[in-house]
């Protein structure tokens, strides 16, 4: 074989054939791209301008008289002891569902099964907030007390109990339920997708079934793990009504999730505030939002970032 | 090491369809026993019947006797994890675990059978098992790499390696070289010879210079038409399957008269 050198052309010159549809699809891809970054970088903006009296202003303006952090940090703290609650409380039971529907159930009612947990999804959050207060919070309230008595020690269940379960703890609860079918429902995908290639290749080395699942199905599915956890909190972070209902919010910062006292989440707090607001209020409302907005930002690319961490054992290449 | 498997009237099914019939057959040890015949005859069917794998599948269930050296390996109180830690298997594609290591790939079955291990214990095996696999100087350098970044000559040898880390009794490859260029072909044939010395050898071949060239014994399984059960038609010394066989189908298969 003799190897010609093929002459080559300046790069300019190299034109391709280009079907139409191909250029259509490749535009309107691209345009779907560029819009999303647009309004993203548009709610950004909003937010930014909105909350900038609000960040230089003279801190006894601001409600509370005590300056932007002292106002904004307790509802930071309550953003995010609601979500990791809710986060530990669904995220075991979603991967547990996930793995009972997929490789455990009978075929029959492993696809009802989904189905029914996929209603959860359904239900309005006004509805999850006065399940929560009106059937949930009484219900929970021994357990307050218990926690009390056996971890005390522990800053988070401190007490003095509360007596109407009105409390983090709750709220935490009920946002878990909430996020429960996101997390379960993407984790199912990706572990029925776990290859069989895999899954026989553990089975064939005398694993159990649960060996086989760890062998095969959980290190492939653990980044769709991550995501389904990841937009089950970015609800959670942002959830409105539910806690509304449920918390008897306002007070200072607290780690304590079982008592009366608790600090309001960020997007509670705007949507009981927002109605009485004028003026410098309004500003430090949007402000406490674009905290809210950089917090689910970095809990995203901290996500990523896990999940990137080991791409080259991902069973992606 | 090395057992001997007596197959008596084997009937494998995929829920009412009967796939495989009447399979009686002897696997002698130390040896390479070859199953050729046209696709869908159930080679790997019945191949995957001496591990249990086939029950794997819904639905999938087999009547009649497999026993290994004195052993039902269907018998009523016979767990099928342990038929699988007895009897190896290598499958078509390549498939090392993703998410694993080259080293972790190779341990990890005697992970599932023995959980504490000592550091220079594991380094041992896995150097023994990779030399075993004609595998480690390839891979020495980079053993704490994905396996999945290997060739696939490579891969498939890692997970011969795989098998051979567990001391089994029995090893079975169900058309391991399909997915391989000659080069890696004929690593993998020489392998199986150095293998034989060590352990039972069942192979699925389609390619039956293969056969000839690696096996002891050959089986020839076919089937009447489609919708057939398959039924292993000849089971003799390779040399006479390919010189002299018994059979007319199976002198038809051979001579490329047909299949």
């Amino acid at each position: 074989m003799t190897a010609t050198k093929a002459p080559i052309e300046p790069p300019s010159q190299q034109r391709t054939v280009r079907r139409p549809g191909d250029r259509l699809f490749s535009g309107a891809a691209k345009g779907s791209g560029i819009f999303i970054l647009l309004v993203l970088a548009g709610v950004a903006a909003f937010l930014i301008s909105e909350a900038l009296p609000a960040l230089t202003a003279p801190s006894e303006e601001i409600p509370g008289g005590e300056g932007l952090a002292s106002y904004v940090g307790p509802l930071i703290l309550g953003t995010l002891l609601g979500a990791v609650i809710a986060l530990l409380v669904a995220t075991p039971l979603a991967v547990g569902i996930a793995l009972y529907v997929t490789y455990y159930a009978p075929r029959r009612i492993a696809a009802g099964m989904g189905y029914v947990i996929d209603l959860l999804a359904a239900i309005p959050s006004v509805v999850y907030g006065f399940w929560g207060i009106a059937v949930l919070a009484p219900q929970l309230v021994p357990f307050h007390q218990w926690l009390t008595d056996t971890l005390g020690f522990l800053p988070f269940f401190a007490g003095p109990a509360s007596t109407s379960g009105r409390t983090m703890l709750t709220v935490g609860i009920v946002l878990g339920v909430m996020i429960l079918p996101i997390i379960s429902a993407i984790s199912r995908e990706v572990f029925s997708q776990a290859p069989a290639l895999h899954r026989e290749a553990a089975l064939a080395l005398g694993a159990t079934r649960w060996e086989m699942i760890r062998m095969a199905v959980l290190p492939y599915g653990k980044s769709g793990v991550i995501a389904g956890a990841m937009l089950g909190l970015g609800r959670a972070l942002g959830e409105t009504m539910a806690v509304a209902i449920i918390l008897s919010g306002g007070a200072g910062a607290t780690l304590n999730v079982i008592s009366n006292s608790n600090p309001s989440t960020i997007a509670s707090n705007i949507a009981l505030s927002f109605p009485e607001a004028t003026g410098l209020d309004v500003n430090t409302l949007i402000a406490s939002g674009l905290a809210l907005f950089l917090i689910t930002l970095v809990v995203n690319m901290l996500a990523r970032w896990i999940v990137n961490r080991r791409a080259d054992f991902s069973g992606a290449n | 090491m090395a057992k001997r498997i007596e197959v008596s009237d084997l009937n494998i099914y995929y829920g009412n369809f009967l796939a495989v019939e009447g399979v009686n057959v002897s696997i002698e040890p130390r040896s390479i026993t070859a199953l050729i015949g046209p696709s869908g005859c159930g080679k790997s069917t019945f191949l995957r019947s001496l591990n249990r794998m086939h029950e794997v599948i819904p639905g999938a269930r087999v009547e009649g006797k497999v026993v290994m050296d004195g052993q039902d390996l269907y018998g009523a109180d016979t767990d099928p994890v342990d038929v699988r830690r007895q009897i190896g298997m290598v499958f078509q594609r390549p498939n090392p675990f993703p998410t694993m290591s080259i080293y972790d790939n190779v341990i990890a079955g005697n992970r599932l059978n023995n959980k504490k291990m000592k550091k220079s214990e594991t380094d041992d095996l896995v150097e023994r098992a990779l030399r075993g696999a004609n595998l480690w100087n390839e891979v020495k350098d980079r053993l704490a790499r994905p396996g999945s970044g290997l060739s696939g000559g490579q891969q498939q040898r890692l997970c011969i390696a795989r098998a051979i880390a567990v001391e089994p009794d029995v090893l079975l490859m169900d058309e391991p070289c399909s997915a391989l260029d000659p080069i890696s072909t004929l690593a993998i044939e020489d392998l199986m010879a150095e293998l034989k010395e060590r352990f039972t050898i069942v192979i699925v071949t389609h390619n039956m210079q293969q056969a000839a060239r690696v096996s002891t014994s050959t089986g020839f399984f076919n089937l009447n038409g489609v919708g057939q059960p398959g039924r292993l038609i000849e089971f003799n010394p390779t040399e006479k399957i390919f010189s002299n066989p018994d059979q007319k189908a199976t002198e038809d298969y051979i001579s490329g008269r047909f299949g």
